[in-house]
This record gives structure tokens, C-alpha cells and sequence, in this order.
């Protein structure tokens, strides 16, 4: 996924109208067209919130719904069953906080495995890989990204969670350790491709000068390429998190599924995105589990547009700051 | 030219589409479907490999019937039993009041439940578990995370690792209401998305406990059950199961909304049959008892 | 790209010898690239390994029998084919007119480019369930609800899973894909191109679909090419808009559900009757979908490529 935020050169161009004065119908029908359908991306979006949301009101709004769960009760502890997720009971709790410390939790642990490791990569094949081996090796780690997130999570279900119990002497054979090395497979090529690009982006002029006034290879990396790079870098690290906290497959697959609130690493754990997607085939549809259901979409896609939009903030800011490209 | 355009749309969109013949309603509420070919079985997970054999034996007595068999747990059934997207609804558990009312307000039909099934449920250890039997009330105690560790039933000083189903799941309802007595499981108990995973889980962890159909004992043990600690332990079989001294059996339900009829009659019928029930024990569960 | 255009580092090797710490840095981020390499070997080989003795021409033309234990995936081959074929013939040809509005049409410094700009980086954000979420909630439950009311008096004909609501949910979800890649090609045909077939008479429309087009092809192409892959791959946005798991039908009608070679992965790995017996079946069907995707990816790389090598010969 790379090209999504590929740099890409600016091409100027003047308003160069048709010599013709006026404008035939097909000139009018065909940009109308294109306009048109252009307009999908933006109802799309629209769409998606509107609907998405439509089925999440009623748990704002619904008093049917409020018998059972308010907005405030999937914030809220159960007294003396705690944060929990039990939405097939006697009484029903509906606790998110669980869910949403699973995500983070496996989120954190591939982005601890990938960041530094795909940073360093792109390190490597920007500034040191010799150029014909960056050719080969720059589209194999992008090839890692065009690995289905369900093979993933297969190969995370019946060999990593082996090797890891193995080396890391878990009692749980799935848990958030698991499921964040998984996720790490789909955040590397990431990571990886935009901060590669962004290191190559940054002039050879800097790295003339800095060796021009007697740095080593490593000064020159850490104290000018690096910074020089990093609203780059930081951008390809807001994409991981947004791709890591947004996956199912491979969570639904490695992490065990127990909706667990603690800060354990080898314990089970359940996401958000988990939970919708076991869920979702079994409820009824209107019933207030339903609503929740789609609460917790409606969340979780606001999550990904906020994290979107601090991290264009951050990138921009240190674009500014650094006044690098 | 729009006009043209859009009813040449509607006639392609037209040919592209699966249609029925369209229900009526029948003289008890449900649905009369006449001569409908192709009928869809959903639900639980536990029957999906029966509902598939019997599809397939099915379809090949009769050349011209489809049968769409598809699991996801027995709440999906039962959910799509009131949404309207499934003929029979396969459950591993009896459907509550609550449910069949919600069929009759959207479907406007009474559920009619037929038990096509017998199932044991099975407590799974690992093969290489010490323990040979247990007791209802240890087994509830370890699953309310109450008793953590093996050693306070008779194992070896360590973790309790518990495996269960998700709550669309008719095994993690029947358990619950029979085994938990409609407490919660403890909140570390896995969640797995179908028997099978359930049994994969516990065949690789020694420290492991499992429950869930009989027919998926592969690679891993049954633990005799007794009610109570004064109870004679028994493990489940054929016999044990049918004169009920297996404690925690099951019937195996196929619901409708309304009588069934036509195809899905015939079908349901067939299953209840000799020939249907024969092919249970190939399968791994058991018949109905013979009343 | 700028990058292809600036020195390389070869300028670095200009460097003094590199001391120990030079070699602990190339040292180490040599490592890490060779990790993340191993990461890919381990995946493909594991799959290789289960699932090569598995595939054979009755692997790949006969549907699953006994249970899903013996016979062949060719059903889940082809709903992923129909699917991603529908699928593709959404997303490309809106996808193209969105590139080519925002490169070709819209004013610079368009308030309404910029929204679609931003719109189309938010779709590529949004998390796959989320459009599963979607799926049912617009698609199955108020179009398909009002086209059943409006032409099927009220019969659940579309307000079900079906091809062509997973179809849709999937085109929208790849569109982001084809409009960047179509988009990067756009911009890299020579502003001369457009100009001189101005100069020459030519309309905007005609130059845009005679002279730009074509030119651009190659990124179109790479964006089709990884907009099928994408599709062909992901199962939460149709586990609830049409995938299932046995169907004793081929999806021939809009309305179909369908079986699909990732859905059924997922339920062969946790769902599936006899987990050692199933084992091979589940292998092969993995090594199918990784050999589709995979060969899907080399052959953009390639166009894109092979693209990029032409457009600088020019």
C-alpha cells in the first residue's frame, strides 16, 4: 500500500481551455460524468458514517434499548463483575473498555516489533543496499503486504503461537503476543515502504555536506538523515497504528478471544474488531446487542479518522519545523 | 435514452436475480413455500457436519433439491430464523421464550421444533491429562474461574487453562444454563469459533479443558462426568447418553418458523427416519432414543 | 518520483572508512531487512510445504465432499473469481474517473478535489469489518430492503447476503487503490502530451481518453492488478454480505451467496468438523489464495515496472 502516500511530482498545470469557444455536449457530458462518479468517493465516506451511525444512535436514543444498555454502561463496570463483556447472559454487560485495552495491547506489541525493524530496513536499502539488490529486495517486503491478513492469521494460529509458547513460555497458547507479532507481518511493509521513501527523498546534498564536513556514516544517518526524514517516517507509523488497531482477521484468528482487562501480554485478549466480527452473524437484528455492535463500528471508525487526522497534524508540523520536503 | 437505458437495466438485473416462488401463508401461520427446490439450513456449529452429511445423502436421493448448509454458531440460526433468511434453523440448544416470541412478531409464525439428534457433551482434556473424571459442581467451579488449578481436582500443580465457545454458540448456551447454572463463565475462558478449534486448543495444551460435542473427540480424551460427587462417574456413550444417566446430554433441534412444508418437510421427515438416523452414528452423534 | 531523479548515495562511499560504529549501524539495519525477508520466506514455505502435495488438477476442478475432507475447493475458486470480477468491474472504471477528474478536470486549489482527496485517504483507513458493518447495514438492509419492496413485493430476493452487495462493499473498499495508482500514472504523462493535442484541435475529453489514457495505462493496469489482489483476499467485509461456507450451488445470479477461498480458510481453520483430516484441505486451499494473490502482485510489480522503465526512456 505504499502508493497510497507515494510522493508524487506536482505537474503545473495552465488552464488550457479548448480552442473552441463552445463547448460541445459531449465535452459537458463527459465532465459532468467524471465529476460524477468522482462524487463515490465522498458519498462513500458520508455513507459509511451515516450508516454506520444510524444503527449506533439507537443506543443514544432508544429507550427499548436503554433497558438493557446505556452509552454511559459500555464505559462503565459491572460491580462485582467488573468490565465485562458478556452480552449473552441473564444480564447482559456490555463493557468496551475491555475490547479497546485488547486492541491497544496488540497494537502496541506490532508496533514495538515493526517500527524498529522495518525503519531500520528502509535504513538499509535507502542508504547502504547496493542499488541492484534494492530492486529485488524493496518489492519482496512489499510483497509481504500483499499476503491475504487471513493466511496470516492462519500461519499465526498454527506456527506462531507454537514457537512462541516455545520461546516465550506462555501459558496461553494465543494471547496479545501472538496476535501483535501477526499483526506485525501486515504493519512492516507498511512502515517500511513510506520510510523508505521518505529517507530517499530526502536531497543528496545533505548527505554531501554532512560527509563534506566529516561525519561518519552514522552521524550522518542519525543526526541529519533521519530527522531530515522524519515527518516521513512519523507518517508511515500513523499508517501502521491505523492499519494494526483496524485488522480483524489475524486478531480473530491468533489472539484467543477472551475479553480480559489487564495489562498482560500472555493472557488472551479480544479487540473491537474481533468482537464485531464473531458477533455480528448472530444477532438479531434491532435487538440492543445489534446497536451495540454497531456502536463499536461507529467507534472504532472515528478512532481511525482521528488518528488520521493527529497524525497529518503531527506530520505537518514537523514537515514545518524540520522545513524539510 | 435514460428511460431505454433504465429498462434495460431492470430486464438485466431482472435475469441476474434468484427468485422463489413466492410464500403464502399457510392455515397454521407459516410459511407455505410450493415446491421450493432449494432450501437453507443454519445454525449450530455442533450439527454442521450433520446437517451436512444429511444435505448430501439427501441431494443424492433426490436429484433437483439443494440443500445450503452453513454454521455460525446456533444464535445465527436462531437470529436468522426471526430475520427470515434461513428455511430450518439447526439448534444445540432448546430456543428460549423470548426468541420464539420474536419469531412470532416478525415472521408471524409459531416455531416448531423438531428433535432430529441426541448429543453428549463432552468435557475434552488433553491425552496426556492424569484426570479421568469429574464432578458437575468441580466442573462449574472451574469454569466460574473459581478453582484455577489442576491440583484441587486431582492434577498436577497448574494453571487451569479454559477453552469455551462463543455466546452465539448453542454448546456455550446449554452449558451455561446446565453446567454454570446460568452464571457467567470466568472472563479468561478463550473464545473459539467452533468445536473443532475448541479441540484443536486442548489437544496441544496439556494444562487445557474443553467442552463440546462428542462427535469431535479427535486426538483428545473424554472425562467421565458425575452429577454430583456422590454420583458414579460415567462416560458418555450411546447408551449412557439415550437413557439419560450421561448427565449432560442433549437433544439436537431443527426449528422452523411454522410447519414445515414441501421440500423442507420432506427433508426434515427424511432426517428423523431410519435412514436419516443411521447416518448419525456415522457422524459421531447419536440417534433419538426409539420410543 | 523525485527520488529516481537525485544522485544516489553512491556519493556515500565518498565516506572516510567506516569505523566501528558505521558497522554496527549497516550491521544491524542489515539484519533487520533480512528478518523482515525471512518473515516472507517463512510464511511462503510453511504454506508451500502443508499444501503443495495437496494441489492436482482434482484439487482445483471438484467441489468438497465428505465433509469438507476430501475432494476439491473449485466452488470457493469460483465465488472469489466471480466476486473480485464484479468487484473490479466497479471499482476500475470509477476509480479511473475519479483520478482523472482530480488530475485532468479540477481546478487547482479545488475545495471539492481536496474533499475527495481527503475522502478517498480516509476510505483507505477505515477497517475492513467496518465495511463488513456497512455492507449490511446499507446495502443488504435499505437498498436491498427497497428494491425487494419495490420489485419483489416485499420477498427477501436482496435483502440477503448476496454477490452483488459483497461485490459492492469490496469496490468501494479498493477503490482508494486504483484511484492513487491511476492517479500517480496520470501525473507522470508529460505535460507536452496534453498540451500539443490542444494545440492540434483536439477536446479535453479527447485528449484525456485518446492521449492520456493510453499513456497512463501501465498505472492503471498495476491499480486493477492490486485492487484484485486486495479483493481477492479479504473475508471481513463478506463473512455477513454473502460468503458461506458449503453451498451445493455455483453463485450464477446477483443474488447468490457464494463460497470464497479466504472465507474458507477462515472456517476450515477454526470450524471445521475433523481438524487433522481437514488439515490438508485447508493447506491447499491456503496455497491457492496465496498463489493467486502472490502471482497477482509480481505481475503489477512487474507492469509497473516494465511502466516505469518505458515512461523514462521517453
Amino acid at each position: 500500500m505504499a502508493s497510497i502516500t507515494t510522493s508524487v511530482p506536482v505537474v503545473e498545470r495552465k488552464q488550457t481551455r479548448s480552442l473552441r469557444r463552445t463547448t460541445r455536449w459531449v465535452e459537458r457530458v463527459a465532465e459532468g460524468l467524471v465529476v460524477g462518479v468522482s462524487l463515490v468517493s465522498i458519498a462513500s465516506v458520508l455513507l459509511i458514517l451515516v450508516f454506520v451511525g444510524k444503527e449506533a444512535l439507537p443506543i443514544l436514543t432508544s429507550a427499548k434499548v436503554h433497558q438493557e444498555v446505556t452509552f454511559g454502561a459500555l464505559f462503565g463496570s459491572y460491580g462485582s463483575a467488573g468490565y465485562a463483556w458478556q452480552p449473552v447472559s441473564e444480564v447482559p454487560k456490555y463493557s468496551i473498555l475491555p475490547l479497546f485495552v485488547g486492541t491497544l495491547k496488540v497494537t502496541f506489541v506490532a508496533l514495538a516489533v515493526s517500527v524498529p525493524l522495518s525503519v531500520a530496513a528502509a535504513v538499509y536499502v535507502a542508504e547502504f543496499a547496493p542499488r541492484r539488490l534494492r530492486e529485488y529486495v524493496k518489492p519482496a517486503i512489499e510483497l509481504l503486504a500483499g499476503i491475504p491478513s487471513v493466511v496470516v492469521g492462519f500461519f499465526a494460529l498454527i506456527v506462531l503461537a507454537t514457537w512462541v509458547q516455545r520461546v516465550f513460555g506462555t501459558e496461553h497458547r494465543l494471547n496479545s503476543l501472538v496476535a501483535g507479532f501477526g499483526l506485525a507481518f501486515a504493519v512492516c511493509p507498511v512502515v517500511f515502504s513510506i520510510s523508505e521513501d521518505a529517507l530517499r527523498s530526502v536531497p543528496d546534498a545533505y548527505r554531501s555536506a554532512a560527509l563534506a564536513l566529516g561525519s561518519t556514516r552514522s552521524q550522518t544517518l542519525l543526526r541529519v538523515l533521519l530527522p531530515a526524514a522524519m515527518p516521513g517516517i512519523a507518517a508511515s507509523i500513523v499508517l501502521g497504528f491505523g492499519r494494526a488497531i483496524g485488522e480483524t482477521m489475524i486478531v480473530l484468528l491468533a489472539s484467543g478471544n477472551a475479553a480480559i482487562l489487564d495489562a498482560s501480554l500472555e493472557h488472551s485478549t479480544r479487540t473491537v474488531t474481533a468482537t464485531i466480527a464473531q458477533e455480528l452473524g448472530e444477532v438479531v437484528v434491532g435487538s440492543p446487542h445489534y446497536h451495540v455492535l454497531f456502536a463499536l463500528g461507529a467507534l472504532l471508525f472515528l478512532c481511525t479518522l482521528g488518528v488520521n487526522l493527529v497524525g497529518e497534524r503531527v506530520v505537518f508540523g514537523m514537515r514545518k519545523r524540520l522545513g524539510g520536503r | 435514452m435514460t428511460r431505454t437505458l433504465g429498462i434495460a437495466l431492470a430486464v438485466c438485473l431482472a435475469a441476474c436475480t434468484r427468485t422463489e416462488a413466492p410464500s403464502t401463508t399457510g392455515a397454521d401461520g407459516g410459511t407455505v413455500t410450493p415446491d421450493k427446490t432449494s432450501i437453507t439450513l443454519k445454525g449450530s456449529d455442533t450439527m454442521v457436519i450433520l446437517g451436512q452429511r444429511w444435505a448430501e445423502d439427501y441431494m443424492k436421493k433426490n436429484p433437483g433439491v439443494t440443500i445450503q448448509v452453513t454454521g455460525g454458531g446456533s444464535g445465527t440460526g436462531i437470529a436468522a430464523l426471526i430475520n427470515g433468511t434461513t428455511d430450518v434453523c439447526e439448534s444445540s440448544r432448546p430456543m428460549k421464550d423470548v426468541e420464539k416470541a420474536d419469531v412470532q412478531s416478525k415472521r408471524g409464525a409459531v416455531v416448531v421444533e423438531t428433535k432430529v439428534a441426541l448429543d453428549a457433551l463432552a468435557i475434552y482434556v488433553n491425552e496426556k491429562s492424569p484426570l479421568q473424571e469429574i464432578s458437575i459442581p468441580a466442573l462449574r467451579k472451574i469454569y466460574l474461574g473459581e478453582t484455577t488449578n489442576w491440583k484441587d481436582v486431582g492434577g498436577p500443580s497448574h494453571a487451569i487453562v479454559l477453552y469455551g465457545r462463543e455466546n452465539n454458540s448453542g454448546t456455550y448456551a446449554y452449558f451455561k444454563e446446565h453446567v454454570l447454572e446460568n452464571k457467567d463463565f470466568a472472563a479468561a475462558t478463550q473464545t473459539l469459533a467452533g468445536t473443532s478449534a475448541v479441540v484443536n486448543a486442548v489437544k496441544g495444551d496439556v494444562n487445557g479443558i474443553g467442552y463440546g460435542g462428542i462427535a469431535y473427540l479427535e486426538g483428545i480424551r473424554a472425562l467421565k462426568v458425575k452429577k454430583d460427587d456422590a454420583s458414579p462417574a460415567v462416560a458418555p456413550s450411546l447408551v449412557t447418553a439415550q437413557d439419560g444417566t450421561y448427565p449432560i446430554s442433549r437433544f439436537l433441534y431443527f426449528y422452523t418458523a411454522g410447519q414445515p412444508t414441501g421440500t423442507s418437510k420432506k427433508f426434515i421427515d427424511w432426517t428423523v427416519s431410519a435412514d436419516g438416523q443411521k447416518i448419525i452414528g456415522d457422524v459421531g452423534y447419536y440417534p433419538l432414543p426409539k420410543t | 518520483m523525485a527520488a529516481a531523479t537525485t544522485i544516489p548515495p553512491e556519493s556515500s562511499r565518498l565516506a572516510l572508512k567506516p569505523n566501528a560504529g558505521d558497522r554496527a549501524l549497516v550491521g544491524a539495519t542489515t539484519l533487520a531487512t533480512v528478518i523482515i525477508l525471512a518473515m516472507l520466506v517463512i510464511v511462503l514455505a510453511d504454506v508451500v510445504i502443508g499444501g503443495s502435495h495437496v494441489l492436482s488438477w482434482e484439487f482445483l476442478t471438484q467441489a468438497p465432499t465428505d465433509g469438507m475432507t476430501k475432494g476439491g475447493i473449485f466452488p470457493a475458486i469460483f465465488g472469489t473469481v466471480a466476486l473480485t470480477f464484479l468487484m473490479t468491474i466497479v471499482a476500475v472504471p470509477a476509480g479511473v474517473a475519479t483520478a482523472v477528474y482530480l488530475t485532468e478536470y479540477a481546478p487547482p486549489d479545488s475545495r471539492l478535489a481536496r474533499a475527495i482527496r481527503v475522502c478517498i485517504a480516509n476510505l483507505a483507513g477505515v477497517p475492513s469489518i467496518v465495511f463488513g458493518l456497512f455492507g449490511l447495514g446499507f446495502f443488504i438492509a435499505t437498498v436491498g430492503r427497497a428494491i425487494d419492496v419495490a420489485a419483489y413485493g416485499g420477498q427477501p430476493t436482496y435483502a440477503k447476503p448476496s454477490l452483488i452487495w459483497a461485490a459492492l462493499t469490496l469496490a468501494i473498499l479498493t477503490l482508494p487503490v486504483v484511484v492513487v495508482s491511476t492517479e500517480e500514472a496520470l501525473r507522470a504523462v508529460p505535460r507536452e502530451l496534453r498540451d500539443g493535442s490542444l494545440a492540434l484541435g483536439a477536446t479535453k475529453f479527447q485528449t484525456v481518453t485518446r492521449v492520456v489514457l493510453p499513456q497512463a495505462l501501465g498505472g492503471i493496469l498495476t491499480g486493477g492488478i492490486l485492487a484484485v489482489s486486495r479483493g481477492a483476499g479479504e473475508v471481513a467485509p463478506i463473512m455477513f454480505t454473502g460468503a458461506a461456507y458449503f453451498l451445493p450451488y455455483l453463485p450464477t445470479h446477483l443474488n447468490d451467496q457464494f463460497m470464497n477461498l479466504g472465507y474458507h480458510v477462515y472456517v476450515l481453520a477454526t470450524q471445521s468438523p475433523d481438524v487433522d483430516k481437514t488439515k490438508p484441505l485447508l493447506y491447499g486451499t491456503v496455497l491457492v489464495l496465496l498463489l493467486l494473490t502472490f502471482v497477482l502482485n509480481l505481475a503489477a510489480i512487474a507492469v509497473r515496472a516494465r511502466f516505469r522503465r518505458r515512461l523514462l526512456q521517453a
